[in-house]
């Protein structure tokens, strides 16, 4: 819970920070501050629309899975916490996220340079990666079923399935997104400029939710206590350095 | 940073065409706002059936053979969701939001107008699911609103099977359809200001409603994190809440499970939950004192920084809704610490309403009538939080009615009156009539003194040790017969209050046909809702072209002005002429 506060504090503070630094010691009563205020116009971010909502929204999908980890942690506490062997696949899984990151963030590249064969490769091969991704998932899945660990059997396992499942979840539903654009410029040949938003915000979304996967991936894997868990591999880069 | 002039963009407005664009899948922000206020003042107006009915049972037990104690319980249970989520939250946001924000700050719309309208209809089918909680078999969840495992999923609780699943299902989408309408509100709020309104020149009542927005986007998806495991466990059979149970003499299958890290996650969600609430209404009612008191607002500046301190410090203040959870005393001591430091811009608040007040030109209009009984109940509540945030008298508080007379005043009484004070205000520029008067300050006066009747004597009843969720007092040794009288006298007073609020949706439909004339500014506000070209303001809000703010919200009776207000959008006189930019 702490973790959650903790971000909900810096998030909230950042908000507060940036409007704090730019103007909320104004007077806007004062002469002077009334010309300057009518002179500049007034200010907006130079951002589109949907830009700013897509880090609101991720920002609250911050907020979501932090919770879901604070939960995991605390729950990890109590005596009877027996950790679980995740599936090797995991790594193979990861890879094809990541993959499939970097293929968006070269779609974008793509996008900027103007190239839309480019494009149009880039986004297959991001989509094809993230559905590999995802159908890892559910083989991982199935191997846990396999091996007898299912929701109700224990707690590791339990939240294993949820962790993994929300993430899926959130990941089919970029896909979405990623479909309507893959079909836009597929069937109707939309101009370069039409999609270019779409893409950049699909990439954005994207390496959010790798960011997300390799911290759920340490969480999942993280033993029997999250703080000793971070606290090894600070002292793993330390050493490394 | 360069003007962006994203709300005058020659974008498609999404003009209606036909009765059913116009009015049903509409994606014109105010009519909107007006779907989710009629949704939401009709499904609090089951909440207050349901209270009336708790009333009867507390103050003539024994007399109604309807109530039963599990239906008792219920009750409570409906009545506390549906009052905080379903009629609060979705009003002040999805309704006051919906409305003013486009308005005040001078757009055409909401960023995401599409969005804007599937927020509503999924909010809707949250509202028609927890409807259909309550005619399954077993009848909705008896949890109380807190939905405490392990009692929720437990049989001998009612509604212990489909109810339970519908309330969390329910729950769960409402929060889709709140970050939905809430990355609307703020990204409006931040990007399709019009030219010339800086976020100083804001009114108060956008700055409340925007840090309540940034408040539920960070704090709902605790309640949904804990919806999620909770239907999980109720399903699906896992333990992350349940413990190793034994139920009516057999184990279950669940084990090890935590019932506090249910808590905790619950009132991570539930405390900001009160500001989600309360902040709107603080920000609303800062704008009716200063219009009807012909007065700036006193310290506007303070006024934003204590919107902004109270949103931080409402996430770090949780637990002290835990206290008898049974927590390490440094923990409760940390709670305490920060729940005593939250009173501090608080308080900042209500001194400043009280100074906005004092050699104010007091208009004691219907709005203001209500915007002032905000400040007596909220300091009466505001007070008896204090002590209730302190863990050693928290202890033996926490289970009685000083707690219900507590909350109810804090965060059921104050809102409201706010609620009333706000549609009384806005409701000439919504519907372009203005609400009877005599009616009006009879709805007023019986809801606030009311209110007192009704909460006041609880305080006592809990000092006493009356016990509270109880469907009964029976013979107990320590509850002397007075605490009947005082049980009876305050049923009456609830039962006149739901009556008197009767009086007042005959006004809201009576003055829609018969209502006095409005014109477009009938109360001389400076705030830009007020200068729209038409009343009730048409489809894109302005005409031809948008407003220029020139000054901030508050610009009234500047001297050698023309006339006591002075509107935001209205441009300084040329050199030479007077000033109206001076301070008051």
């Amino acid at each position: 819970m702490s973790v959650a506060a903790l971000f909900a504090l810096v998030a909230v503070g950042i908000v507060g920070w940036w409007l704090f630094a730019r103007q909320l010691t104004a007077k806007p009563w004062e002469k002077r501050q009334i010309e300057s205020d009518n002179a500049s116009g007034g200010a907006a971010l130079a951002l589109p629309a949907a830009r700013v909502g897509l880090w609101l929204l991720l920002a609250v999908m911050t907020s979501f899975f932090g919770l879901l980890i604070s939960a995991y942690g605390m729950r990890m506490e109590l005596a009877d916490w027996r950790p679980l062997a995740v599936p090797d696949l995991l790594w193979a899984n990861t890879a094809m996220l990541l993959a499939s990151s970097a293929a968006f963030q070269w779609t974008r590249w793509a996008v900027a340079r103007g190239h839309a064969e480019g494009v149009a490769a880039g986004l297959v091969l991001s989509g094809l990666f993230a559905f590999a991704f995802l159908a890892g998932q559910v083989l991982a899945w199935q191997q846990l079923h396999a091996s007898g660990q299912f929701l109700a059997s224990n707690a590791a396992a339990a939240f294993f399935y949820l962790l993994t499942g929300l993430h899926g979840l959130h990941l089919a539903g970029g896909l979405a997104v990623w479909g309507r654009t893959t079909a836009r410029i597929w069937r109707i040949r939309a101009r370069l400029e039409d999609v270019r938003l779409s893409i950049e915000l699909c990439a954005l979304y994207w390496h959010f939710l790798l960011a997300v996967w390799l911290v759920l991936f340490a969480v999942l894997m993280s033993g029997t206590s999250l703080t000793s868990a971070f606290l090894d591999i600070c002292s793993a880069i330390v050493k490394a350095l | 940073m360069a003007y962006v002039a994203i709300a005058d963009r020659d974008v498609h407005l999404h003009d209606p065409q036909t009765f059913v664009t116009k009015y049903i899948w509409s994606q014109d922000h105010k009519v909107i706002a007006i779907q989710y206020s009629v949704t939401a003042i009709a499904v609090g107006l089951v909440a207050l059936v349901l209270s009336g009915m708790m009333r009867l049972q507390l103050g003539f037990p024994n007399t109604f053979s309807f109530i039963t104690p599990s239906n008792y319980l219920q009750f409570i249970t409906m009545h506390g969701m549906i009052m905080v989520i379903y009629l609060l939250t979705a009003l002040f946001l999805g309704g006051f939001g919906n409305y003013l924000v486009p308005l005040m700050v001078g757009a055409r719309d909401m960023v995401f107008p599409y969005m804007n309208m599937l927020s509503y209809r999924v909010y809707l089918l949250s509202v028609l699911v927890l409807r259909a909680s309550c005619v399954v078999p077993g009848g909705p969840t008896g949890a109380g609103w807190t939905l405490y495992p392990p009692q929720a999923v437990l049989p001998g609780t009612s509604g212990a099977g489909l109810g339970i699943i519908l309330m969390l299902v329910s729950l769960a989408i409402f929060i889709v359809a709140f970050t939905m309408g809430g990355l609307n509100y703020v990204t409006t709020i931040l990007q399709a200001r019009c030219r010339g309104m800086t976020l100083l020149r804001l009114p108060l009542t956008v700055w409340g409603i925007f840090m309540a927005t940034i408040l539920g986007l960070l704090a709902f998806p605790a309640l949904l994190v804990s919806a999620i495991m909770m239907i999980l466990d109720s399903v699906l059979g896992t333990s992350f809440f349940m413990p190793a149970v034994v139920s009516m003499g057999k184990g279950l299958k669940y084990d090890g499970g935590s019932p506090v890290l249910f808590q905790h996650l619950f009132w991570f969600f539930g405390h900001p939950e009160v500001y989600i609430v309360a902040l709107p209404a603080f920000g609303i009612v800062s704008d009716l004192l200063s219009v009807h008191a012909r007065k700036n607002i006193f310290g506007y500046r303070m006024m934003v920084w204590a919107i902004l301190a109270i949103g931080c410090l409402s996430f770090v203040v949780w637990a002290h809704h835990m206290y008898v959870s049974g927590m390490n005393p440094y923990f409760g001591y940390f709670f305490a610490t920060t729940t005593l430091i939250i009173a501090i811009p608080t308080a900042i608040k209500v001194y400043n309403w009280v100074l906005t007040l004092w050699h104010g030109d007091i208009h004691l209009r219907v709005p203001m009538l209500f915007a002032i009984g905000f400040i007596f109940t909220f300091v009466h509540g505001g007070l008896t939080g204090l002590f209730l945030g302190n863990v050693t008298v928290d202890l033996p508080l926490s289970d009685t009615y000083f707690v219900v007379g507590h909350f109810h005043m804090v965060m059921g009484v104050s809102p409201i009156l706010v609620v009333f004070g706000a549609i009384y205000h806005w409701y000439p520029k919504i519907t372009g009539r203005m609400l009877n008067e005599a009616l009006g300050k009879l709805h007023f006066w019986a809801t606030f003194l009311g209110a007192y009747a009704v909460y006041l004597p609880m305080h006592y009843l809990g000092i006493l040790g009356v016990p509270r969720r109880y469907y009964a007092l029976g013979d107990t040794a320590f509850i002397p017969n007075s605490v009947h009288d005082v049980n009876v006298a305050i049923t009456v007073a609830a039962l006149v209050i739901a009556a008197a609020q009767l009086v007042f949706l005959f006004n809201l439909v009576w003055s829609l046909a018969h209502g006095r004339e409005a014109g477009s500014n009938p109360w001389g506000a400076t705030t830009l809702e007020w200068q729209t070209p038409d009343t009730p303001p048409k489809h894109g809000n302005w005409g031809a072209r948008l407003p220029v703010a020139y000054r901030w919200a508050y610009e009234f009776s500047v001297p050698g002005a023309r006339s006591d207000f002075i509107p935001q959008n209205e441009p300084p006189e040329a050199p030479g002429g007077r000033e109206h930019g001076a301070k008051p």
